[in-house]
């Protein structure tokens, strides 16, 4: 492994030989769609230390989500090169198809609504042939009991709120031990109380497994309690703007959020994000004149 | 626990859903009684429901009648049944492979509108058998439904699942047979009941035309022969073998996609 050109403090302390590491370098996007050129992403460098927790905020339309799907395969990249764990995954002329190693919650939930929350979460080591239907299932099911949700096994989806599918979607995840997690606005369009528990459900998953998680959202406050470091990205084009590293023990209580040092990260990342906001806004503006 | 039961019972029966069904079917009954009593016109020449409900305690004694029933049945099912053997597979198939569509696609769309009826003469001429005749105008009426729905459930299915579904590493065949079929399967049982409907709509037409035998037969067969009563009684009996195959296709539906239950 090459050492990581990183700011992160985590980089130190977790041992290289761990995976998860990704790589972005130079990254550009250009969507094409009937000719009108948009850059989306333009020469974007970002090192991800394995089991790093690094959450991307910018505002809408900023490019975190196709730096999301080129991490996942969905699609290519205009220029540069992504790598996880050394390897290449994506180039403007070549994407690794989507595998089990980097696993994908989108962001309104895409659990299968024909299958129990069992049978889905059974899903991924099934179809990878890691196991038999039985035995995995009962793999699925002691997972789900690890993380409390033992009771919605037998359940569909449909018949469960939105922060109990949300969280069997992340057992869902796990189960297939990827290397790395990417996470679309999971917890989106949830009330603040659901959100609060969803969020705390992540970090106690976290904590056991310290997988590398790339997680995006639009919320500061998000960013701040989950997060190892905190990249705020600039407005179309999408570009790293700003690193903030959040240095908060883990495990980690509710409470870091009446901290002081909580409070003072906060107002450096609003301040951040706020100049993209408006940059953002006023671009939109000019659109729609 | 009997009285539960009894309640729930009572419940199925004394809802307001159901006051209302029974009121305006009892309803239009008493209209039609009373129009042919009075001599109203038009009214005055179809049989009244009491006469009707007197003949219908012959015929339904009768065991020519049922063998109508029976081979209307048959053809139904028949023609029912190839039209989903053909048909699914066939709209999926249009779904997954842009190739199969774009070559199957426009002679279906030209042929779609033309009526099952129209086809009755090309049919006589094509089948050896008038059996095989009817068959296939049956086929014919349930064919296009269902190959249009299965195709637009196929084609309507989530993008993230299928993203999640290569995100968990699916094969082609797993994203087929366990993301691509379940997340059809409504439309598949959509395409099912309504073609239900069309079938039974058909076969009698065509029986009215071609055939010695069957409902519509039977109903045609009454006129000619001046039965009045005869001609509503086949005409309702059709009726409620439409309405059992599609409640029944219906609850098969129900039972194969268990997880579209309402809460």
């Amino acid at each position: 492994m090459p050492p990581l050109a990183s700011s992160s403090p985590t980089t130190d302390t977790i041992a290289y030989c761990a995976r998860g590491a990704i790589s972005i370098r130079n990254v550009t996007k250009i969507y094409d769609p009937d000719g009108v050129n948009v850059l989306a992403v333009e020469n974007c460098s970002v090192e991800i230390a394995p089991g790093e927790f690094c959450v991307v905020v910018g505002p809408s339309g900023c490019g975190k989500t196709t730096l999301l799907n080129a991490i996942a395969g969905f699609h290519d990249i205009t220029a540069g090169e992504i790598l996880l764990d050394g390897r290449v995954i994506c180039t403007a002329t070549h994407t690794a198809e989507p595998g089990a190693d980097r696993i994908v919650v989108f962001q309104n939930g895409a659990l299968f609504p024909w299958s129990t929350i069992l049978n889905n979460v059974a899903y991924g080591p099934i179809v990878q042939g890691k196991s038999r239907a039985r035995e995995a299932r009962r793999l699925a099911e002691s997972l789900l009991g690890e993380l409390g949700l033992a009771e919605i096994g037998g359940r569909y989806p449909n018949e469960l709120s939105s922060g109990m599918r949300r969280r069997a979607e992340i057992a869902r995840a796990l189960i297939n031990d990827p290397n790395v997690l990417l996470l679309d606005e999971p917890f989106r369009a949830m009330d603040a109380l659901t959100k609060g528990v969803a969020q705390e459900f992540l970090l106690r998953a976290y904590d056991r497994v310290r997988k590398t998680v790339f997680f995006i959202t639009h919320d500061l406050e998000e960013a701040l309690f989950l997060a190892d470091r905190v990249l705020v990205m600039t407005t179309r084009p999408g570009r790293i703007k700003q690193v903030l590293n959040v240095d908060f023990e883990r495990p980690r209580s509710f409470r870091v959020r009446a901290s002081r040092r909580y409070l003072e990260l906060k107002a450096e990342v609003f301040e951040a994000v706020r100049e993209e906001a408006i940059k953002a806004f006023e671009a939109g503006e000019r659109e729609l004149t | 626990m009997p009285i539960p039961k009894l309640t729930k019972l009572r419940k199925a029966v004394f809802n307001p859903t159901m006051r209302r069904g029974i009121i305006s079917i009892v309803g239009i009954l008493a209209v039609w009684e009373l129009g042919r009593r009075l001599h109203v016109p038009f009214f005055g020449a179809v049989p009244a429901p009491s006469e009707v409900v007197g003949a219908a305690g012959d015929i339904i004694g009768d065991r020519k009648f049922w063998t109508h029933g029976m081979t209307s049945f048959t053809r139904v099912l028949v023609g029912f049944l190839a039209a989903q053997f053909i048909g699914i597979p066939l709209g999926l198939a249009m779904a997954m492979n842009r190739f199969t569509n774009q070559l199957i696609f426009p002679p279906l769309e030209i042929l779609r509108p033309i009526p099952p009826l129209a086809w009755v003469p090309t049919a006589i001429i094509f089948w050896p058998t008038t059996e095989l005749s009817i068959a296939f105008v049956i086929f014919l009426g349930a064919f296009f439904t269902v190959v249009l729905n299965v195709l637009r459930g196929a084609r309507s299915i989530d993008e993230r699942h299928v993203r999640a579904a290569a995100s968990f590493g699916s094969r082609r065949s797993d994203l087929f047979w366990k993301i691509v079929l379940p997340a059809t399967l409504p439309s598949i049982f959509t395409g099912m009941t309504v073609g239900m409907g069309i079938t039974w709509e058909v076969v009698v037409a065509a029986e009215m035309i071609a055939g010695k035998s069957g409902l519509g037969y039977f109903t045609w067969a009454s006129y000619v022969g001046g039965n009045y009563p005869q001609i509503i009684i086949g005409m309702i009996s059709i009726g409620i073998a439409g309405y059992l195959s599609s409640g029944f296709i219906r609850l098969l539906g129900k039972l194969a996609t268990p997880w579209q239950r309402r809460i």
